[in-house]
């Protein structure tokens, strides 16, 4: 064995025999699946942004009351452009494209958010029975359409954002914690004694953290995906393993600045939930950011477990190619080595 | 033979404290070599600077002609560092520890496991190094750092807090490493164990090395008086000062009396006419007396 393979060894047998460590980066994410999967099930919701295709004489004809009440929960624009205003609706960018076809209103809308969703399509089932009563039999029959495969569930976004914040646990508390013991247990100093260079060290780190990451992947993906929860991937999921990687890189550098800093492991374990903690409940990892005030959003544009959330969802739920998630992949890499360039200022091989 | 060590005109101050104060002192290729003095005397510190684990703010360092600092790649094989804090990696046994350690010299595993054998903890192989007895500890350690055969060893305080059976059975490990034609560098705070062990010590005290030598010559060295004692009210303290030759020191403390004499001869041949020799111990010069002598501070670790 040479010096990268037997460290990562050490490293990934101190870890599995630490049944807390264990619990904690694998079980207590999964159970937090399963929580949110219940909790989230009626979140507050903001306005609807809905745009209407071409003519829709039943909303354009609508008496002002109607209007009023549609006003309370959706911002109605008009399109001509129906391609467009769909592809749209996929990327989460507005939440329904009403048209009308004869008497047959027809609402596409996404399942990405099941709460928006149901809120849109009971105020235009309301609009329309409203509309028929003047007429029977009922004139105008409402054909909601979602964009996705019409099996959506919660488990389809609570999936990726729980993962992301799996991700971000494991990769900074492994890394701050191996860099805390391994320093005040003097391993560090007795490595430095050794011939292994100090780049094997940081490489198994690196090594044992990204495919720990990769099973907590497997592993979500694996219990979501059973007949109980009953994910189904789009196509491209398997960009969710490159967001993962780079997500993973991000976390460690947090983790390595962590442990470069604290004395202590306690004080390492204090900082690390003192990021990773708030940026999960500010980046969409357990609600939806579009209900978020401003300048919330405008926060979580600047943590990088955002951009992790974002890419994962776009690549395994809303159906979208690898290209789409170049971005958030480009933020993760340049976060990473910014950080990188800190942790080695700060990198020290003893206590004193 | 060559010099495995050259230390020069050595300098480390840790804000307020000058921790080392102008160290020099060489150590022979197959010498076993001891710094020997109290707490906080810098041993720790000097060792770690020849080590290459700290930078000095002044002096010279060679070991094997070469300088440690900044971390020489090209040294670390042929030296063996056993810390004075065990390091040891969590929640692994005894076998992976050493595993580890020598993959990370390129050594074959199998010779790990023969050093097991060697300090004797073939049958802990598989107990958690945590779980280990402090002797244990201590020899697992010093396995570890033995394990892709160095030249040079150096142990901080290999005996510190072991019973006085498991500081025995670590004396002969450390003698058979030497036998096998290591150097060995040593520090100790234990007197005895200096003189035991090492063919030559340096006495360390405030950062700076007031002598060195073998043991033997140390003591030789001082104009030293020997230790008589015997049993209390054998003889009267007049009777005992009369008995005493000129430059004799004599007290008795109610349970013994007591003479210092640099000329042991002629008093002892006085006391046994008089069949005074209840309780009668005779103690030589020690590196104690000649820690004594050259601080004027009675030793203590
Ligand atoms: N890292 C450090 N920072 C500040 N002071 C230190 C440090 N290391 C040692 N010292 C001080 O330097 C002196 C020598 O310490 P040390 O070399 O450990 O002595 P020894 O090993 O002989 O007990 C002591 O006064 C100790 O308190
Ligand atoms: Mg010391």
């Amino acid at each position: 064995m040479n010096a990268l393979s037997s460290l990562s060894r050490a490293m990934l047998l101190g870890f599995l025999r630490d049944k807390a460590s264990v619990f904690f980066t694998i079980l207590f994410p999964l159970m937090f699946l399963l929580l949110f999967g219940v909790l989230l099930q009626d979140p507050g919701v903001s306005k609807s942004d809905v745009v209407q295709i071409g003519a829709v004489p039943i909303v354009d004809q609508m008496p002002a009351d109607a209007r009023a009440r549609i006003g309370e929960v959706a911002a109605l624009t008009k399109s001509t452009d129906r391609e467009d205003a769909l592809a749209k609706v996929r990327t989460g960018d507005i939440d329904a494209v009403v048209e009308q076809t004869g008497d047959t209103v027809v609402l596409h809308y996404s399942a990405a958010d099941q709460v928006r969703a149901g809120s849109v399509r009971g105020v235009f089932d309301s609009l329309i029975m409203s509309a028929n009563t003047a007429d029977r039999p009922p004139k105008y029959s409402l054909d909601s359409r979602q964009v996705e495969d019409a099996s959506l569930k919660p488990i389809q976004y609570l999936t990726p954002g729980l993962l992301g914040w799996a991700v971000a646990m494991g990769a900074t508390f492994g890394a701050a914690m191996t860099l805390v013991t391994w320093r005040q247990k003097k391993i560090l100093r007795r490595l430095r004694l050794s011939p292994a260079p100090t780049g094997a060290v940081v490489a198994a780190r690196v090594g044992v953290s990204v495919g720990l990451a990769l099973v907590q992947t497997a592993i979500f993906i694996g219990v979501a995906m059973t007949p109980y929860f009953g994910l189904t991937l789009s196509p491209f999921w398997w960009m969710s393993i490159p967001l993962v990687i780079a997500g993973t890189l991000a976390f460690l550098s947090v983790g390595l600045l962590a442990g470069g800093v604290a004395k202590t492991a306690e004080g390492a374990s204090g900082i690390a939930n003192l990021v990773v903690l708030p940026m999960a409940f500010l980046s969409g990892a357990f609600f939806p950011m579009e209900g978020a005030p401003s300048w919330l959003q405008a926060v979580s544009q600047v943590m990088p477990l955002r951009y992790l959330n974002e890419g994962m969802i776009d690549v395994m739920v809303r159906g979208q190619g690898p290209s789409a998630v170049l971005m958030e992949m480009g933020v993760l890499l340049g976060f990473t080595a910014v950080v990188s360039i800190i942790v080695v200022k700060v990198f020290r091989w003893d206590d004193v | 033979m060559g010099q495995t060590i050259v230390v020069r005109d050595l300098r480390k101050r840790y804000g307020d404290v000058q921790a080392v104060n102008g160290v020099t002192f060489e150590v022979e290729e197959g010498e076993f070599f001891g710094i020997l003095g109290p707490n906080g005397a810098g041993k720790t510190t000097t060792l770690e600077i020849i080590e290459g684990l700290r930078q000095a703010d002044s002096g010279t360092v060679e070991i094997f002609g070469q300088s440690p600092w900044p971390r020489n790649p090209k040294l670390l094989p042929r030296i063996g560092v056993q810390l004075q804090a065990s390091a040891f990696f969590e929640r692994l046994t005894a076998r992976e520890q050493i595993r580890t350690f020598a993959s990370l010299y390129g050594t074959a595993q199998a010779e790990a496991d023969e050093m097991l054998e060697v300090v004797g903890l073939a049958d802990k192989a598989a107990t958690p190094a945590e779980k280990l007895s402090g002797g244990q500890a201590q020899r697992l350690s010093i396995a570890c750092a033995l394990v892709h055969g160095p030249d040079l060893v150096f142990l901080d305080e290999p005996t510190a807090a072991l019973d006085p059976q498991a500081r025995r059975n670590l004396w002969d490990l450390l003698r058979d490493i030497n036998k096998q034609g290591r150097t060995v560098v040593l520090t100790t705070h234990y007197m005895d164990e200096a003189e035991s062990l090492c063919d030559r010590v340096a006495i360390m005290d405030r950062g700076e090395i007031l002598q060195s030598g073998a043991p033997a010559t140390l003591v030789r060295g001082l104009d030293s008086m020997t230790h008589i004692s015997i049993e209390s009210g054998l003889l009267s303290l007049t009777e005992a000062k009369a008995l005493a030759g000129p430059g004799d020191d004599v007290t008795d403390d109610g349970v013994s009396l007591q003479f210092s004499t640099p000329s042991p001869a002629p008093l002892l041949a006085a006391l046994a006419e008089r069949r005074a020799l209840g309780g009668l111990r005779v103690r030589g010069a020690t590196l104690e007396d000649v820690f004594l002598h050259l601080t004027g501070r009675e030793y203590r670790a």
